[in-house]
């Protein structure tokens, strides 16, 4: 059972990575507007210039 | 078809049409067709199918380009911030309604050269951009978004809006901090327990170390996680009342103390570090989803500020500058051109003018002042450039006035509130008793157990049932109103609303449109009445006056010629050679010399004549067009036993009108912001549960003093702000919905409270007796919650459970908005 003792405190040091990338995305705003973001993937490549639309 | 595939506003005749994703689609005015033209034309048609409800409708505005002062460097330095070549500001966005408008905009200013970065947040209808400020300047950015019938106003509430911000950010840390906290010592927790269970002895020196780490995780959850619970009894021990946080703190103090005795100590009493951490996850949940509910208002927190313009045209020795607002001081002489907003309080200096201060008093048609008449901040100068001595500023305007007489209505209500607290109290008060005698019962008979008893009790008597049950339904409910189109700024509201027995409606903008149609015309010649009406709609066209915008449907081309308004009167032009005019009977009577008629008696409303030098041609009646849910809504309400009434400050004959269309027997003419408020509070008086549904400014101290008050959405700023409910569509008929949905949402959260009582007065007499160890104790606690949850989802919309197609953007009707 001694590698509980190597174990736990490891698990425990995931845990703190976690929580600081957590804090990080917080502080950087990544929760700040969870709705908007999604549309981004709706962005298309910017037309070609010259072409009209009308065809 | 008949709505207008831009705004979903009625065509009323109009036969534009916008050519968008190669389809012709019909418009309601011009200002419409260039938006969707525009956004069509630069390849971002899919903004139209994205959408959630239908857009702005465009101002059109023929005004002077108002953007170009923020061309000035210096001027627009108080928005901007600026470092190494780059500015960056945030503006708040006027008509910014959902994640597709929030994309559009983010599309076309990323399509200028100097733009770096853009991002636009729907929530709190905010926009941060930063530029190149040696490419571009902050007009340039503003009239982009102004073209397409959004308003940009430089946000002047940074300092709220961050603390907002931070506010969600703090506790979003705190419920992570619990939530992996709960989840490690869970861990720990369930090794020990289930070591008991198969009545193994664990070996003592795991069993520290197992506590050591508990006791670590612990920690952080009890005093970063659990500190605003601790703090708030703190604040209400120091206040001398008791909160709910009062037994939940000495409860989380007492456990917490405890298990850090024991993990110390050689004698090995129980640790309870699994209950604590798991309770203050629930709690901090319970926390975050009412924060949640409330923030859904914070895009409308500076209300004022956005009604008011920042910019001002001082007149001064130099001719006319522009300056901003917050420089201009008592006595100085501003400009206010046509379709501006006045920024301050004032007397009229020359001219007569003519004032649209629907936002004051609810009247749909302008009002005539002559020179010395005062002015107000918050009004709108329909016609020619009026100049106005300043009397009153900022917090001294009139529309300040009416802002405080809003916030100390809002202290008229919290009656049902004042209820449920003092009910809260007692319990808490009878747990406190309770946990004392179960404290002093087991020291006589067995002291040994006291301690562990007299915690339990606390656990026990204050679960996360009893935490969530409210919040959970809340939630639920809060995304099946989204469904129809209503966002619930306030929760309580929802409690509010599932009694109300009466509602009070403002007439304009509510139960009508607030806008004015043309509901007849009546030729007096051999003209037809398309004849007669695109003669008016050609006078009409370059007027701002709201009376000629009911003419622009109207419009067919043609020319017009000798223009001529006079304020308050009408306007003459010549078509064709012939010589028209349109306005007041006197007036029009004029150009042909003679004493003007008398309208016919059975023309209500606004009646306008239309003339040339020989004779009378015709006679228009102008309404204000009932919105076609009023009739439906009403008499759903009344089928859900709920009186209406109408109070409004428009006159006695149109009020009368719209009554009887809508079937609302008790209706009350030209009522003051302030009657309002007295017969709401009369109602309240005789026990009645008021409701008021209103939009305007006037509106917001008697949608304060309401036991719940509603909103329209396109209504007033400062309605919302005082508002528990937003009808995000105006669409009333969603307005019986809401209240079948929040008596079922009472009735879902009363289930909640009943399930948590019998689970608390079941447990608290076994806790008590020392029968429920620890680990029965955490599962009970879980199984009640998860129960709570589940009772509470099935107040959210059948669709959000099943897999629902996305929504494809017919032009038809409105669409609803997921708040």
């Amino acid at each position: 059972m001694s590698i509980l003792f190597v174990l736990i405190p490891l698990s425990l040091a995931l845990v703190i990575f976690a929580g600081w990338g957590f804090f990080w995305a917080v502080n950087a705003g990544q929760f700040d507007d969870l709705e908007s973001p999604g549309w981004d993937a709706l962005r298309d490549d910017p037309p070609p210039e010259d072409k009209s639309r009308d065809g | 078809m008949n709505d207008c595939f831009h705004c979903g506003e009625p065509l009323r005749g109009s036969t534009l049409t916008a050519r968008v994703e190669e389809r012709d689609e019909p418009v309601c005015c011009s200002g419409c067709q260039a938006v969707a033209e525009l956004i069509a034309g630069t390849g971002l048609g899919d903004f139209y199918r994205y959408r959630d409800g239908a857009s702005v409708r465009p101002n059109n505005d023929t005004q002077s380009d108002k953007w170009r002062v923020y061309a000035d460097p210096q001027f627009a330095a108080q928005f901007t911030r600026t470092t190494n070549q780059q500015t960056s500001v945030t503006l708040l966005i006027e008509g910014l309604r959902c994640s597709a408008c929030s994309w559009l905009i983010d599309q076309v200013l990323r399509r200028h050269a100097g733009v770096r970065d853009v991002s636009v947040n729907a929530a709190t209808g905010r926009a941060s951009i930063s530029w190149d400020g040696t490419k571009l300047d902050l007009a340039e950015i503003m009239r982009s978004i102004a073209q397409l019938g959004y308003v940009p106003h430089p946000a002047t509430d940074e300092t709220v809006t961050r603390a907002l911000r931070e506010e969600r950010r703090d506790s979003l840390k705190r419920l992570a901090v619990a939530g992996f906290g709960m989840m490690q010592v869970m861990m720990f927790a369930v090794a020990v327990y289930s070591a008991e269970l198969a009545n193994e002895i664990m070996e003592p020196r795991l069993l520290s170390y197992f506590r050591m780490v508990s006791l670590l995780v612990a920690t952080p959850v009890m005093f970063y996680a659990g500190a605003p619970i601790l703090l708030s009894a703190w604040n209400s021990l120091r206040s001398r009342s008791i909160g709910m946080d009062v037994p939940v703190s000495i409860a989380l103090m007492l456990a917490y103390g405890a298990s850090v005795w024991n993990t110390f100590s050689s004698a090995g009493g129980e640790v309870y570090f699994d209950s604590v951490t798991m309770f203050i996850f629930f709690l901090t949940l319970g926390r975050f989803v009412q924060m949640s509910v409330r923030q859904h208002t914070a895009g409308v927190t500076d209300a004022l500020a956005r009604q008011l313009p920042s910019v001002a045209h001082r007149i001064g020795a130099n001719g006319s500058e522009d300056v901003p607002v917050t420089s201009l001081c008592v006595g100085d002489v501003i400009q206010v051109r046509r379709g501006e907003v006045l920024p301050a309080d004032g007397r009229l200096l020359e001219g007569d003018a003519q004032i649209d201060e629907a936002m004051l008093t609810g009247e749909s048609l302008p009002v005539h002042r002559r020179v010395g008449d005062r002015v107000v901040a918050g009004t709108i100068n329909v016609d020619g450039p009026i100049s106005i001595d300043i009397t009153a500023l900022g917090r001294d305007t009139a529309l300040s006035h009416i802002v405080s007489l809003m916030q100390r209505a809002q202290t008229y209500k919290p009656a049902l509130a004042r209820n449920a607290d003092s009910a809260a109290a007692r319990f808490l008060g009878y747990v406190l008793i309770g946990a004392g005698l179960t404290c002093a019962a087991w020291l006589a008979i067995d002291p040994s157990q006291a301690f562990a008893a007299t915690l339990a009790v606390l656990v026990v008597a204050c679960p996360c049932a009893f935490a969530i049950a409210m919040p959970a339904a809340l939630a639920s409910a809060t995304a099946s109103l989204g469904r129809h189109g209503i966002l619930l700024t306030d929760p309580d509201a929802l409690e509010s609303l599932a009694k109300v027995d009466h509602i009070v409606f403002d007439k304009t903008g509510t139960l009508t449109r607030g806008e004015l149609r043309i509901s007849r015309c009546l030729s007096l010649t051999d003209l037809t009445e398309q004849q007669c009406l695109h003669i008016a709609a050609l006078l009409e066209q370059a007027s701002e006056h709201p009376l000629a915008r009911a003419f622009a449907p109207y419009s067919d081309g043609g020319t017009v010629e000798d223009l001529q308004t006079v304020a308050g009167r009408g306007v003459q032009g010549r078509i064709d050679g012939r010589l028209y005019r349109i306005g007041t009977p006197e007036f029009v009577a004029e150009l042909r010399q003679e004493p003007h008629r008398h309208p016919p008696q059975h023309l209500t409303g606004s009646v306008i004549m239309l003339g040339d030098e020989q004779q009378a041609l015709a006679w228009f009646e102008l309404t204000d067009s009932m919105r076609s849910a009023a009739p439906l809504a009403v008499s759903q309400l009344r089928s859900l036993q709920i009186e209406s009434r109408i109070l409004s400050g428009d006159g006695p004959e149109a009020v009368q009108a719209v009554a009887r269309r809508c079937g609302i027997g008790e209706h009350f003419a030209r009522c003051t912001a302030q009657q309002k408020l007295t017969h709401v509070l009369d109602l309240q008086k005789q026990g009645k549960r008021v409701g008021v549904i209103g939009d305007g400014v006037n509106d917001a101290p008697v949608l304060g003093a309401a036991d719940v008050s509603i909103a329209m959405g396109r209504g007033a700023a400062l309605a919302h702000a005082s508002a528990g409910l937003v009808l995000v569509n105006d669409n009333l008929a969603a307005l019986p919905e809401a209240v079948l949905l929040a008596r079922r949402t009472l009735r879902i959260a009363k289930q909640n409270l009943l399930w948590a009582a019998i689970y608390n007065l079941g447990s608290i007499p076994l806790a008590a007796l020392g029968f429920i160890p620890p680990w029965l104790a955490a599962l009970g606690m879980s199984l009640s919650s998860i129960a709570v949850m589940l009772n509470s989802t099935r107040l959210l919309p059948r669709s959000a459970r099943r897999n629902t197609p996305p929504p494809i953007i017919a032009s038809a009707q409105p669409r609803e908005t997921t708040a």
